[in-house]
Formats: structure tokens, C-alpha cells, sequence
């Protein structure tokens, strides 16, 4: 087949990440030509500062070195710049180094032109020694200066010029930053934090003139630069100056092209200009719904979607990315995202301590984080961002927003301000044994910039989760602010770009009753899901339309599917259910004849008050289920899985209420309710609590008056203790209570979102609104919940009722005599090529 | 020889799902049903650790491992980038509506893989694959 001819005009980072995207997608897709006007392979741009600062080297900083274009067939002009494109015959003109034309016929182009650093329009800017910052050959020209010269002047005050600054001061210059700006980093910092900013700077040496205007620059006999002069007459002596003021877009051959430019080349969600769609813009030379992003990550999402559309898959789309910024000078911690200034209509959460040089601003607005701006103490950085991201309610926790995540009765190992502290060797990953070592390396190796990309090459934090932040951080820390843009809405899985929450409503809104019709309704762009999806979209069809969506076997985790729990050796656990925790010696002798009858290899108490017989065949199963002849446990489910219990007053000389027997009726009251993900009830009979029941997703507590109730505890990944939800006289109001909580989570939770989670998403007060003040609603939650469970079989004794595939648990024989046959053909090729039916 | 034999009936496999193939020695051999009524046959077995690939989640022309969700093609038995690793794959076709293997690989083809033990080490439970177990030092019984 024909290749496809893509020519890219920029070898930068955006459109070198677009470019690998592709090839991971249709590697055979394009022939690929591309065109670069520095003598340079791809480099790392937002890593020249610590190239400068002399923390690390040209080639630290190479992403794509030759060899990585000449494996992957694609060509390079390199020092070669575009000049001209025929678009009507599709021609790309340039002209290489030694002034011969190139030229490079396309189907589809490429503009990844970046942008130009902006100087100003002042006297004197030609002369020697007056630099802009973007380039390698800029940072080559500073450290050179630096060795030579001793005055330098930086102009501008924001980001790009206080990182020169920075490096230059650390190469042995005299530095003096020239900002027109009332305060330092104006757009990403507030005034007081600046404030700071500048005396921490002001302290390392270097010396700043604010709100001040360059008027010229004065040159010496040779035509270096030699002072600067303000407007007010004011001299100072200048060897080298920065420019620093800004960047533009470099759209000067897009206009040529006769392509619409609007502060950048206008494109579509699509990556397509809007004049030409043969022709994409990607990067900063873009300019996506009036926005030009000057940060990495965004670039990268761009990227994605554009290689997406070249792959002629065509679903991708480009939404805009909120963006955040931290400075890459060493030894200040700077931080912010989103609307950190405030306004009207925004409440702000301000701790000021000058003396210890720390600043933290919050700006919430309707109960939601809007934006941050913190200087001297960053840990919380990436976790506000989170929350910025996400926009969920902050109400509950706002009284401790300010102290940050670790302040939230944190008794796990979140550590979501370890990160810098942790040495290379240090676990950050439990689950998956990654160091912090590890995922370093593998974010500078194969350049990482997302976190879906680190869980992919590493691992890490792609099991339990719990060190998601620790590892959100590390990547900050490794690749410095221009990390975390993600898109508003977190994506299901990579089959659709809608997120839990729509799916939800389309079900319930447009009555969606399969699978199927969901992937259609919301055009997934895969023909049956994953196994992330799936088993969530199973889920919301049968907890929202209970008794007419049909379960799909076929969606589930093995476990729901086999009503076991598969060990690491292929065999499976069988957990009885007992009762609130309670059993008989008949039960017992039962279960005691099944181990001897089956061989099981080990019988242990779980946690949760039950019987664990471990390493059951899968074709035992059946057999074990009958002959002990209990309840389905459930202990492999999203699902109520226990109701762990105390003696209780039948008992027990300080039981006030008899919690076995509460225990008991909870348990039988929602035994088999399917939930988003697992759940787990404890009954305490006094304050005791020998139930445990401060850290269960419903915990009850049996006082001398009555029952106290308590809601979104998890003694999991990350303990948490629950939320005192209300007051209860009567074990049938506890019933009813618990059951309408059960069924707003069943049908608002997110697939594996716990309890704890669920609460934090929507607030404690939106419960307590459900629950406690609307009596109507709590009594139809319940009802609903008990229809819902009505008549729910136990697939250990009803499979056919409860669908139940049997034949799973039989392997399919092979005669033996057949398998006996000599065979005589040599053996040495091992596989031939599998033949697929129906092709 | 080259004889295919059948397994059985391709109904008998549930669409977006697998049966396994007991052999007389050697893992099970997986065989798995997509949506589109194709069929594939790998060695019960994930590259990663050793998960029962036949009891996976059954996507497009994919499996995901029921232990640690490794995506595994299954025309090929490749994991999915970037995770590495390869699941020996095993001839299959469809005469009408029989599915069949062949013989000689049923017999001989990847009989070296085993499974991670679990349990208690020494309990006996290797049973009739005592041949293996003695093959493998980490399995000595204390």
C-alpha cells in the first residue's frame, strides 16, 4: 500500500510527542518528513534552565536523539527552514544551510513552528551581547557570557526571565532583573507572594528595578552592549541583557499560507486549521478557542489528539487544559493554578507567615477550589490542583483545606508530602515494589509527562492507588511545573472521553437498557469496551433499572462471574456467609467435611468474623457450594460483603443493645445488593466498639438510648474514620436509615468509588439533605432498595435464576486416546500461524 | 501428522468469553470467542504471573488477565505496550461450526509452564503434577 506523505514544518517538543503518538498508533500509516531550523534533534525545551543554572547538560536533554528518527523512518531536515507552501500542489519549499532548495511534497501537513521570544522595539537591541532565552544557542551564548562577562541584565520579571536569572547569578554573574510590572510573575503569583519571591531572590544577590522602563540599550566601540538606560535617565552597566518580555506564536508562515491567524493559528478541536483541514497547527504556534498554551502538558494533549485523527481514528478530541506553574529555581517552592487572584463572587483562605517565608492563598467559589497560590510550602500543590481539576465540593473539608491533605485524619501512607524527601531507593509503590528512583528515571528516559503514562511505564500506582498524589508529585518534581494540564472531565477509560457521571445520566435519562446501547448512545469508540468499562456500565444498568436491564455475565470480574475469589494460584476462596457473624456445630461439621472432602489446603478466619476455605478447584466448586449448603457469601463482590458484630447485651456485662441480633437483620435485610464497590457494616453494642464500627461503611453503634449512626469510614488503603451521620431510637429506623444510604450510593456512586469517596464527592450536607431531612425521600430510598432486592437469587442454589453459566466450571476434555497419538512431524517450528475462523 | 481434533461446538463457548481445554499433561489451553464469532487458543496462562487467561475479561480481539489486568492479544499472545511478555499461542479453526485444535500441539506444544504454587509450601498439593514440582527447586517441601 501507498503511504500517506505527512510533512511536519517544527521539530519541537509538541509535535515530536504528536509524531510518537502516531507511530504507536499506525506506525505504517506515513511516510514521514520533517523539518527543523535548529541543527539539533528534539530536546527537552523547559529543561534548559537547570542547563543553565549548570544542574544538567545539553545531552541530559536530548528527548529524541538520531537514531530514534532514522529507527522509526522518519526524515529529517535539520538547520533547514520552510519558507513557502504550495497548498494548491502541495508543496513544502525550504532551504537548507547551504542555501540549496528542499522541497517535500504532502498529503497531510504539520505546522509545529512554536513561537518566537518577543523583544522589544528599543535602540540598541541589534548589538551584541542582548540575547533572547529560548533556545540551546541562546543558553550556550549565556554560559559563554558568563564567563567572560560579569554584569548582566535580565528584562522581565516573569517566569522565563527569573529562571535566566536565576542561572545566570548561579554561573558567577552579577544579576539584575528589570521588571515593568508592579510585582514579580504577575500572571502567575499574587502580590504578596511576589513579595516574598523578591526578598528570597534579593537575599541569593540579585537586584531588581520594578515598575521601571527600558528606554535603550548603549553599546562600546565594538558593538557590545555596554548599560541599559531607563526612561527616567537612569544607567546601568550591562555586559549581557536577557530579553524575557514574552513569547508570540510564530505564525508568519501560516499568514504567508494564507491561513486564518488569530493570536496564533486557529485550529479546531481537531488540530485542524480552519482554513485547510489537510493542514494541522500543534503547539504554541496554535491557538485552540482563543487560547495559546505556552506549557508542555497541554501541548502533549494536543498532540494526542492530533496523532489520534492522523491514525484516522478520528474520536479524539482537544478541550482546553487548566494549566498550573512552579518555578524551576532551585530552593524556592512556588505553586499556583487557576483563579488565584479572587474576585467578586470568590471567598478567600490566606495564611501569611513572612518571617518563615511562607504564603498560602485559596480561592474558593460556591464551595469549590478555584484557585491556589502558594509560596515557601508546596507540598499541597499538586493535591489543590487535584481538587481545582476535579471541582468537587470542598465544603466538608474547608476548615482543614488549609493545612493540606495530610491533615485530613490521614493514618495511611498517603504521603502527599514526602516526595522531595524521599531518597532514589525509597518505595513509593508498594503494590508494585517501584522506587522513587525508579519512576524518576523512567520520566527522564522515555520522557513522561502524565501520570497515565508513568502507571503505564512503571507501574506504579496503577494498583490500590494510594500513592497516586506521592507519584503526581514526583513528576512535578522531576519535570518542574509544566506537568498536570489533564482534561476537565476525567475520561471513563481510553474507549470514550465521557466520564462516570454521564454515562450514569444517559442511562437513567435516556432509559439505555444494555450494553450495547450505551456504546452506541455515547459512541464509544471501541466495539465492546474494556475491562474497565464494562463491568462499570453492567453495573449502573442493573442498579438503575433493576428487574428489567439484564446482567452480563460477560462484564463482570471473574470473581462475580464464578462467585469466588480467584488466588494467585488459578484456584479460588469460598466464604460462607454466617450471619452477623454467628454459626452452629452443624454448620461447622459441614464445613469441616467439606475440607476433608475436597482436600482444601487452608481454612482461615477472615477479618470479618467468617470462614475462608482457600485453593478450591474451579470444577470443585459447585460440589463444595452443595455439600456445604450455607449462603453465598458474597466475599468475592461489589456487594455487602459482612456485618461484623460484638456479644451485645445478650452477653456481654457492658452491652447496651443487642448488636448481634441488629447485626443479624442488617445482614439479611441486603445480603445480596450489588454495589459501586464493596461494602462493609459493623454493629457495636456500647461505645466500646469491639465491632470496629468507626471505620465501616455504615457503622452502628448501640448507646443506652438508642443507636448512633455513622457513615463512610474504610479501614482500607487509607483509613478512614466515619462521619457521625445521626441519632436513632429504634432498630427499625436503623434499617431504614441504612438501607436509604445504601440506595443513594448504589445509585449516584461511581463504579469503585467507596463510600468514603462517594461522600467526599458529594459532600456530607447533600447526605444529611437525602437522609435526614426528607423523610419522603429516605422512605422511598429504602422501599426502592427493598424492591430492588426482592426475589434477588443466590446463584450458589439458584443458578438458573441467577444466571448462572455452569459450564465454566467443567474443562473441556480432550479424548485421551487422541492425546496419546504418536506424533511424528518434526516439532521445531513451534507454533504455526493461528488460523481465525470466519476471516 | 497433523491432525485437528475437535474441542467443541463454538455455542458452547460463551460470545466475549473463553472455555479451557484439560490436557493430559501441561496447562490448560485457553480458547476464547470475540463478538464477532472468531476464535483463538492460547496456554491458560499470562506472561506476567501466571494468571488463568481463560477466566479474563474477553475485549475486541484482547483478554485482560483476571489477577493483575495485563491486556493480552490474543492473535498474537503479546502483552500490550508497554508491559512485555508472550503467552504461547496454539493452532485453532473453525470446521463449520467445530472448533478444533490439533493434535500434536495439544500434546507437546508448551509443556514446560507451570503456575505460581500458593498456599502452604509442603502441604502436598501438587498432586498429579508431582513430576513438575520436583523440577523446580523453590517447591521442596520443607
Amino acid at each position: 500500500m501507498k503511504k500517506i506523505k505527512l510533512v511536519m514544518v517544527g521539530n519541537g517538543m509538541a509535535g515530536v510527542r504528536a509524531l510518537e503518538e502516531l507511530l504507536a498508533l499506525a506506525p505504517d500509516l506515513y511516510e514521514i518528513t520533517v523539518f527543523g531550523a535548529e541543527p539539533h534533534p528534539n530536546y527537552n525545551r523547559i529543561l534548559l534552565s537547570p542547563v543553565l543554572a549548570g544542574e544538567q547538560t545539553l545531552e541530559d536533554i536530548v528527548l529524541n536523539d538520531w537514531s530514534w528518527y532514522e529507527t522509526h523512518g522518519v526524515r529529517l531536515h535539520t538547520g533547514c527552514t520552510v519558507h513557502a507552501v504550495d497548498r494548491a500542489r502541495r508543496v513544502v519549499h525550504a532551504r537548507n544551510a547551504q542555501g540549496e532548495a528542499v522541497t517535500a511534497d504532502y498529503d497531510r501537513l504539520i505546522l509545529a513552528t512554536g513561537s518566537n521570544p518577543f523583544m522589544l522595539p528599543i535602540a540598541g537591541k541589534e548589538l551584541q551581547g542582548v540575547l533572547a532565552y529560548r533556545d540551546i544557542a541562546d543558553t550556550q551564548a549565556m554560559i559563554d557570557a558568563a564567563t567572560r562577562w560579569r554584569h548582566a541584565v535580565v528584562i522581565g520579571g516573569g517566569l522565563l526571565g527569573l529562571e535566566a536569572a536565576n542561572g545566570l547569578m548561579k554561573r558567577g554573574m552579577q544579576v539584575s532583573v528589570v521588571h515593568a510590572g508592579e510585582w514579580l510573575m504577575d500572571r502567575q503569583l499574587d502580590g504578596q507572594a511576589a513579595q516574598l519571591l523578591k526578598k528570597s531572590l534579593i537575599e541569593r544577590g540579585m537586584q531588581f528595578f520594578m515598575q521601571a522602563q527600558t528606554q535603550e540599550l548603549l553599546g562600546n566601540a565594538e558593538g557590545r552592549v555596554r548599560a541599559l538606560r531607563f526612561a527616567d535617565g537612569r544607567e546601568i552597566e550591562a555586559d549581557l541583557v536577557v530579553m524575557a518580555v514574552g513569547i508570540r506564536p510564530n505564525t508568519a508562515l501560516a499568514e504567508a499560507m494564507h491561513l486564518h491567524v488569530n493570536r496564533g493559528i486557529v485550529v479546531s478541536d481537531t488540530l485542524q486549521t480552519v482554513t485547510d483541514p489537510r493542514i494541522y497547527a500543534v503547539g504554541e504556534c496554535a491557538a485552540h478557542r482563543g487560547i495559546a498554551y505556552g506549557l508542555v502538558a497541554p501541548l502533549f494533549e494536543q498532540g494526542k489528539v492530533l496523532a489520534n485523527h492522523l491514525a484516522e481514528l478520528g474520536i479524539g478530541r482537544y478541550q482546553g487544559s487548566l494549566t498550573s506553574t512552579k518555578l524551576k529555581v532551585t530552593g524556592i517552592d512556588l505553586f499556583s493554578a487557576g483563579d488565584f487572584q479572587g474576585g467578586e463572587g470568590t471567598e478567600q483562605i490566606v495564611l501569611s507567615d513572612p518571617y518563615s517565608g511562607v504564603y498560602k492563598k485559596l480561592v474558593i467559589k460556591e464551595d469549590r477550589l478555584v484557585g491556589a497560590c502558594l509560596y515557601g510550602d508546596t507540598v499541597d500543590g499538586s493535591w489543590y490542583f487535584k481538587l481545582l481539576r476535579e471541582g468537587r465540593s470542598v465544603a466538608d473539608i474547608r476548615d482543614k483545606l488549609m493545612f493540606g491533605e495530610s491533615n485530613l485524619g490521614d493514618a495511611g501512607h498517603q504521603g502527599q508530602n514526602k516526595a522531595a524527601a524521599l531518597a532514589d531507593a525509597d518505595e513509593v509503590c508498594g503494590c508494585n515494589g517501584v522506587s522513587k528512583g525508579a519512576i524518576c528515571k523512567a520520566i527522564k528516559d522515555k520522557g513522561l509527562f502524565t501520570l497515565d503514562d508513568v502507571r503505564k511505564h512503571t507501574k506504579a500506582s496503577a494498583s490500590c492507588g494510594s500513592c497516586t498524589g506521592l507519584v503526581e508529585q514526583i513528576i512535578m518534581f522531576t519535570v518542574g511545573g509544566d506537568y498536570s494540564a489533564s482534561p476537565k472531565t476525567k475520561p471513563m477509560c481510553g474507549c470514550s472521553d465521557h466520564g462516570h457521571q454521564a454515562v450514569r445520566d444517559a442511562i437513567r435519562q435516556h432509559r439505555l437498557l444494555t450494553t450495547d446501547s450505551v456504546f452506541h448512545f455515547m459512541e464509544w469508540r471501541t466495539p465492546n469496551g474494556c475491562a474497565s468499562c464494562r463491568p462499570a456500565i453492567n453495573y449502573y444498568l442493573i442498579s438503575t433499572w433493576p428487574k428489567e436491564a439484564r446482567d452480563d455475565p460477560q462484564s463482570r470480574f471473574i470473581n462475580e462471574r464464578s462467585h469466588a475469589n480467584i488466588q494467585k494460584d488459578g484456584t479460588y476462596s469460598v466464604i460462607p456467609r454466617m450471619w452477623g457473624g454467628e454459626t452452629t456445630a452443624s454448620e461447622l461439621r459441614r464445613i469441616a467435611d467439606v475440607v476433608d472432602k475436597y482436600q482444601i489446603p487452608t481454612v482461615k478466619v477472615t477479618g470479618g468474623q467468617r470462614i475462608d476455605l482457600l485453593g478450591v478447584k474451579k470444577e470443585d466448586l459447585q460440589g463444595v457450594w452443595n455439600d456445604i449448603g450455607m449462603p453465598c457469601g458474597h466475599a468475592y463482590a461489589k456487594a455487602l460483603r459482612t456485618v461484623k458484630t460484638c456479644v451485645g447485651s445478650e452477653w456481654c456485662r457492658m452491652g447496651t443493645q443487642d448488636s448481634t441480633q441488629m447485626g443479624k437483620d442488617l445482614e439479611r435485610a441486603m445480603w445480596r445488593m450489588y454495589a459501586p464497590h464493596k461494602v462493609k457494616f459493623a454493629v457495636s453494642g456500647c461505645p466500646r466498639n469491639c465491632a470496629e464500627s468507626g471505620i465501616k461503611d455504615v457503622g452502628i453503634i448501640g448507646v443506652d438510648s438508642g443507636w448512633e449512626m455513622y457513615i463512610g469510614g474504610n479501614g482500607g488503603i487509607k483509613t478512614e474514620v466515619a462521619h457521625f451521620l445521626t441519632k436513632l431510637k429504634t432498630a427499625e429506623e436503623v434499617l431504614e436509615y441504612t438501607g436509604a444510604f445504601m440506595q443513594l450510593y448504589r445509585l449516584e456512586g461511581w463504579y469503585l468509588e467507596r463510600t468514603v469517596h462517594y461522600l467526599n464527592r458529594v459532600g456530607l450536607d447533600y447526605v444529611k439533605r437525602r437522609i435526614l431531612d426528607d423523610a419522603a425521600g429516605r422512605q422511598a430510598l429504602w422501599a426502592e432498595l427493598q424492591q430492588a432486592l426482592e426475589g434477588e437469587p443466590d446463584p450458589w442454589f439458584e443458578t438458573d435464576k441467577a444466571a448462572v453459566d455452569l459450564r465454566q466450571f467443567q474443562p473441556l476434555p480432550v479424548l485421551p486416546a487422541l492425546q496419546a497419538a504418536p506424533v511424528l512431524t518434526a516439532l521445531s517450528a513451534p507454533v504455526p500461524a493461528t488460523t481465525t475462523a470466519g476471516a | 501428522m497433523n491432525e485437528w481434533i475437535t474441542i467443541c461446538a463454538i455455542d458452547e463457548i460463551p460470545v466475549l468469553g473463553a472455555r479451557r481445554v484439560a490436557r493430559a499433561q501441561g496447562l490448560d489451553v485457553a480458547v476464547f470467542r470475540t463478538a464477532s464469532g472468531e476464535v483463538f487458543a492460547l496456554l491458560d496462562r499470562c506472561p506476567h504471573k501466571g494468571g488463568p487467561l481463560s477466566q479474563g475479561l474477553v475485549f475486541g480481539s484482547s483478554v485482560a488477565c483476571p489477577l493483575h489486568n495485563w491486556t493480552i492479544a490474543l492473535a498474537t499472545g503479546q502483552a500490550a505496550a508497554p508491559d512485555e511478555g508472550c503467552t504461547p499461542r496454539f493452532a485453532v479453526r473453525l470446521e463449520g461450526s467445530a472448533v478444533q485444535l490439533r493434535a500434536d500441539e495439544l500434546a507437546q506444544h508448551a509443556l514446560e509452564h507451570t503456575r505460581p504454587l500458593a498456599g502452604p509450601v509442603g502441604l502436598g498439593r501438587c498432586g498429579s503434577a508431582a513430576a513438575s514440582c520436583s523440577s523446580s527447586p523453590s517447591t521442596v517441601a520443607a
